[in-house]
C-alpha cells in the first residue's frame, strides 16, 4: 500500500490559484444572434451546427427560467462571458507544448502525473477550449476514439456525431439546455468499438479560469454493444467575486450488453451556477453506473438521468453531495423504465453544515411495458448543525402492477457517541466529524479508484477543518 | 513512595439531570491494579466516562487530576493525550477508515509526530498476534461488521499500541466466552508487563481478573465508594454479591 498518494498534499489554495491575462481572446458579455454566429465560426461549424446553434438560441430566448428549485436570480446572462480562448491556442497530446502557466495550473491539480500512473486517456478543458489531449497508444490500437468534439465534427466519425449530438438532451428539455446548444465549446467525443474493454479510465478535466465566463462543454461518449468503459470527469475553479456558469452537456449512448462507468468529482468554486445536464440510454443488457461526488458550486441543479430503453438494461447511481455555508445544491437522479426486466438502483448520501441547502431530488418512472422491472431508492442525510437544511423529494411514478418498488429515506445528525469514541483516542473533534463525514460518503469513495477516493476525503477534510493535515 | 498519577476528589456528576456520582474518591499509582465493582446502576460506566471526558456528563462538583493536571471538564482528546485511555462497551463502527490507519492517526496524534509505515506494521502485527487477531482484521474498516469479541479485541489491540499511562476497561469481559477472555485477559497483562501501566477494571464478573494481579477492589453502590480492599475482596464479592453493601 502506498502510504502517501498525490492528492493528499492538495489543499483550498491549489484550487484558487488564477492565472492572470491568459485569455488573449474573449467576448464581450452577453448573448445574442451575432455573439453566436461568431462563436460558430470561430469553431468552423459545419452548417448544420450552425444553424442548430441559432435555433437553440430563439428556444433559450422563449423559455423561460426554472421556477422549482434553487434561486438563480443572481445569475444575468448579460454579465456571462460565453467563450474564453486561451492564449496561443492550440490543442496539442504533448504536456511540453502546454503553455507554461496553463501547464502549471493541471501539474498542481495533479493531472499530468495522473495519466502517466492510472489514465488510458486524459483531456483537459481551460475556460472555453481543450488544451491537451491525448489518448494512450494501445488503446488507440484498440480503436477507441477519444478526441475534442470540434475536430471530430469534420473528421471520420462526423456523421455518427450528427445522429447522436444533443438528441438525448433535446435543447427544448430546459433553458440551459438550450443555451447549452447554442454556444457549447470544448468537451470530448468518445467512441468504444463493439466488444472492446477499455481497462483503464480515461478522463476529462474542467478548469474555468475566467471571471464571469461560462464554461459549456459538451461530453458525448458512445459505448457500442459488449464494450466496457470507465470515464471520469472532474471540475474545478477559482473562487470570484461575479457569478461564473457552467453549462454543460453529457449524453452516454450505452449499446446491446455494454457496460458504462461515469465518475465525477465536482469541485466548482462557489460563486457557480452549476446547471448541468446529463443523460444516458441504455440498450438491452447494457448497464451505466454514475458516481458521482458533488462539493463545490454555489447553486446546482444536477439530476444524471438513465433511460432504460432494452430489456434487461440497469442503471445505477451513486452520489454523495456535501453543502456548506451559502451553497444551494439541489441534486438527484432520474430513471425511466421503457422496457421490461429493467432494473434501477438509487443510492444517495448528503451533507450539509453550516447552513448550507440540500435538495435530494428523484423521479423513478415505469412505464406500462416495463413489466417485472425493479427500482429501489435509498437516500440518508447528515446535518451537521441546527441552521443547516435537508430536503428529500423523491417522485415515483409507476405505470404498471408488476414492478418491484422501493424506497427508504434516512435524516440524521452526527452520533455524539461516535465523536466521543474517536476524541477518547485523541483526536480531534473537528478530525472525529471529518471521519465519521468521510465515512458516511464511503458509498461514493469506495467506487472511486484510490487516487480519487483520497482527493474525495481531502475534500471533505477541506470543507469540515479547512485545512488538510 | 510513588505518587498518584489520578486523584479523584468528591467527585459529583450527573447524566440528563439525574445525580449518578455523590461524592467518589479514588486515587491510582503508577502500575497500580483497581477494579471498581458493583451493583447495575451504581455508576460504574459513568465513573469511566466522567474520567474519559465524555461531554454526555457533567461534572457537578469536586475534582479530577491526571498526571499532576486538573483535567476536570477537559476535552476528552486532551485528556488521552496525557494518556488516559478506556474501552468501550460498544465500540463505534466508522466505516472509510481501517483498524490500522485508524490507530496510526491515533498514535500520530498522540506522540505529536510521524511514525514509518514499516515501524509501525511490525509492532501492529506483534500486537495483533498477542490477541490472536486475524491480520487480515487490519485493513478492515474500524468496527465495521466485527463481531463482539472482535470489537474487544480490537479495543485491547488500541491499548497496546497507544501504550497509555492509565487504562480504564469498562466492562471489556462481558459477552465473552472463556477463550475470549482469556485472550482479552493476555492483551492486558502484555500491557502491563511492558509498559507498567495503571488499570481502573470496572465489571460485575470477576473472569477477566484471575489472571490478573489485583491490587485493589472497590465497591461502588449508589455513587459512592463504599468499601475497598486487596484482591481478597473480589473472592467475597463473588461469595456473597453485593447485599451487604447495599442499604
Amino acid at each position: 500500500m502506498k502510504e502517501k498518494t498525490r492528492v493528499e498534499d492538495v489543499d483550498r489554495s491549489i484550487y484558487d490559484i488564477k492565472n492572470k491575462d491568459l485569455d488573449a481572446y474573449k467576448f464581450q458579455s452577453g448573448l445574442d444572434q451575432d455573439v453566436v454566429l461568431q462563436l460558430s465560426y470561430e469553431k468552423n461549424d459545419p452548417k448544420w451546427m450552425r444553424s442548430f446553434r441559432l435555433r437553440c438560441l430563439e428556444m433559450f430566448n422563449e423559455m423561460n427560467m426554472p421556477q422549482w428549485g434553487p434561486a438563480i436570480d443572481g445569475l444575468d446572462m448579460d454579465n456571462i462571458v460565453t467563450y474564453v480562448r486561451p492564449k496561443d491556442n492550440k490543442m496539442v497530446a504533448d504536456w511540453d507544448e502546454v503553455p507554461d502557466e496553463i501547464k502549471s495550473t493541471f501539474e498542481r491539480l495533479g493531472i499530468p502525473q495522473a495519466e502517466r500512473e492510472a489514465l488510458a486517456g486524459v483531456g483537459a478543458q481551460y475556460d472555453s477550449e481543450l488544451v491537451y489531449h491525448n489518448l494512450k497508444e494501445e488503446v488507440k490500437q484498440q480503436g477507441v476514439i477519444y478526441s475534442d468534439l470540434e475536430s471530430a465534427l469534420h473528421g471520420e466519425y462526423a456523421d455518427m456525431i450528427r445522429d447522436h449530438f444533443m438528441k438525448l438532451v433535446p435543447p427544448n428539455d430546459h433553458k440551459f439546455a438550450a443555451l447549452h446548444g447554442a454556444v457549447w465549446s470544448g468537451g470530448s467525443f468518445v467512441y468504444v468499438p463493439p466488444g472492446v474493454k477499455v481497462e483503464i479510465p480515461l478522463q476529462s478535466y474542467f478548469r474555468l479560469n475566467a471571471p464571469g465566463a461560462g464554461q459549456f462543454e459538451h461530453t458525448l461518449i458512445i459505448v457500442d454493444e459488449g464494450a466496457d468503459l470507465h470515464f471520469i470527469e472532474g471540475c474545478s475553479a477559482p473562487k470570484y467575486n461575479i457569478a461564473n456558469l457552467h453549462a454543460g452537456c453529457v449524453e452516454l449512448f450505452v449499446g446491446k450488453n455494454a457496460k458504462m462507468r461515469y465518475s465525477t468529482i465536482e469541485n466548482w468554486s462557489k460563486n457557480m451556477y452549476n446547471l448541468n445536464t446529463k443523460k444516458a440510454r441504455v440498450e438491452e443488457g447494457g448497464s451505466v453506473e454514475w458516481i458521482s461526488g458533488s462539493f463545490g458550486s454555489h447553486v446546482s441543479y444536477l439530476y444524471p438521468t438513465s433511460v432504460l430503453a432494452g430489456r434487461g438494461a440497469s442503471s445505477e447511481f451513486t452520489g454523495v453531495t456535501f453543502s456548506g455555508g451559502g451553497q444551494d445544491l439541489d441534486t438527484g437522479c432520474k430513471a425511466i423504465h421503457l422496457a421490461p426486466d429493467t432494473t434501477s438502483f438509487v443510492n444517495t448520501r448528503s451533507i450539509s453544515k453550516d447552513g448550507g441547502k440540500n435538495t435530494f431530488r428523484s423521479s423513478i418512472v415505469v412505464m406500462p411495458e416495463a413489466k417485472n422491472s425493479k427500482a429501489a431508492v435509498s437516500c440518508e442525510s447528515l446535518m451537521l448543525d441546527s441552521i443547516s437544511r435537508s430536503d428529500t423529494i423523491p417522485a415515483m411514478d409507476i405505470r404498471t402492477k408488476d414492478a418491484d418498488i422501493g424506497h427508504e429515506a434516512k435524516i440524521g445528525k452526527i452520533s455524539d457517541d461516535a465523536v466521543f469514541y474517536l476524541m477518547s483516542r485523541g483526536l480531534s473533534e473537528e478530525e472525529a466529524k471529518a471521519l465519521i463525514v468521510s465515512g458516511f460518503a464511503d458509498n461514493v469513495s469506495k467506487e472511486l479508484p484510490l487516487e480519487y477516493a483520497v482527493e474525495m476525503n481531502n475534500l471533505i477534510r477541506l470543507e469540515m477543518i479547512g485545512s488538510i493535515g | 513512595m510513588a505518587s498518584n498519577i489520578l486523584e479523584v476528589k468528591n467527585l459529583y456528576a450527573n447524566v440528563d439531570d439525574k445525580e449518578i456520582l455523590k461524592g467518589l474518591n479514588l486515587n491510582v499509582k503508577k502500575g497500580e491494579v483497581h477494579v471498581i465493582m458493583g451493583p447495575n446502576g451504581a455508576g460504574k460506566s459513568t465513573l469511566g466516562n466522567v474520567l474519559m471526558g465524555n461531554p454526555n456528563y457533567e461534572v457537578k462538583k469536586g475534582s479530577v487530576k491526571f498526571m499532576d493536571e486538573d483535567i476536570t471538564g477537559e476535552d476528552a482528546d486532551k485528556i488521552a493525550k496525557l494518556g488516559m485511555f478506556m474501552t468501550f462497551q460498544n465500540p463505534i463502527e466508522v466505516p472509510g477508515i481501517t483498524l490500522s490507519n485508524f490507530i496510526r492517526s491515533a498514535y500520530q496524534a498522540k506522540t505529536g509526530g510521524r511514525i514509518r509505515i514499516f515501524e509501525f506494521k511490525k509492532k501492529l502485527k506483534a500486537a495483533m498476534e498477542i490477541l490472536n487477531m486475524d491480520p487480515e482484521y487490519a485493513d478492515r474498516d474500524l468496527n465495521v461488521g466485527f463481531s463482539g469479541g472482535e470489537k474487544k479485541k480490537a479495543e485491547i489491540l488500541q491499548l497496546l499500541m497507544l501504550k497509555p499511562e492509565l487504562a480504564i476497561l469498562d466492562e471489556t469481559d462481558s459477552g465473552l466466552d472463556v477463550d475470549a477472555v482469556r485472550i482479552v485477559s493476555e492483551g492486558v497483562n502484555a500491557f502491563k508487563k511492558e509498559v507498567d501501566g495503571a488499570l481502573i477494571i470496572i465489571t460485575h464478573s470477576t473472569r477477566i481478573l484471575e489472571s490478573l494481579d489485583v491490587d485493589y477492589t472497590h465497591i461502588l453502590v449508589n455513587g459512592k465508594i463504599v468499601k475497598s480492599a486487596g484482591s481478597e475482596l473480589v473472592a467475597e464479592v463473588n461469595e456473597n454479591g453485593f447485599e451487604a453493601y447495599i442499604k
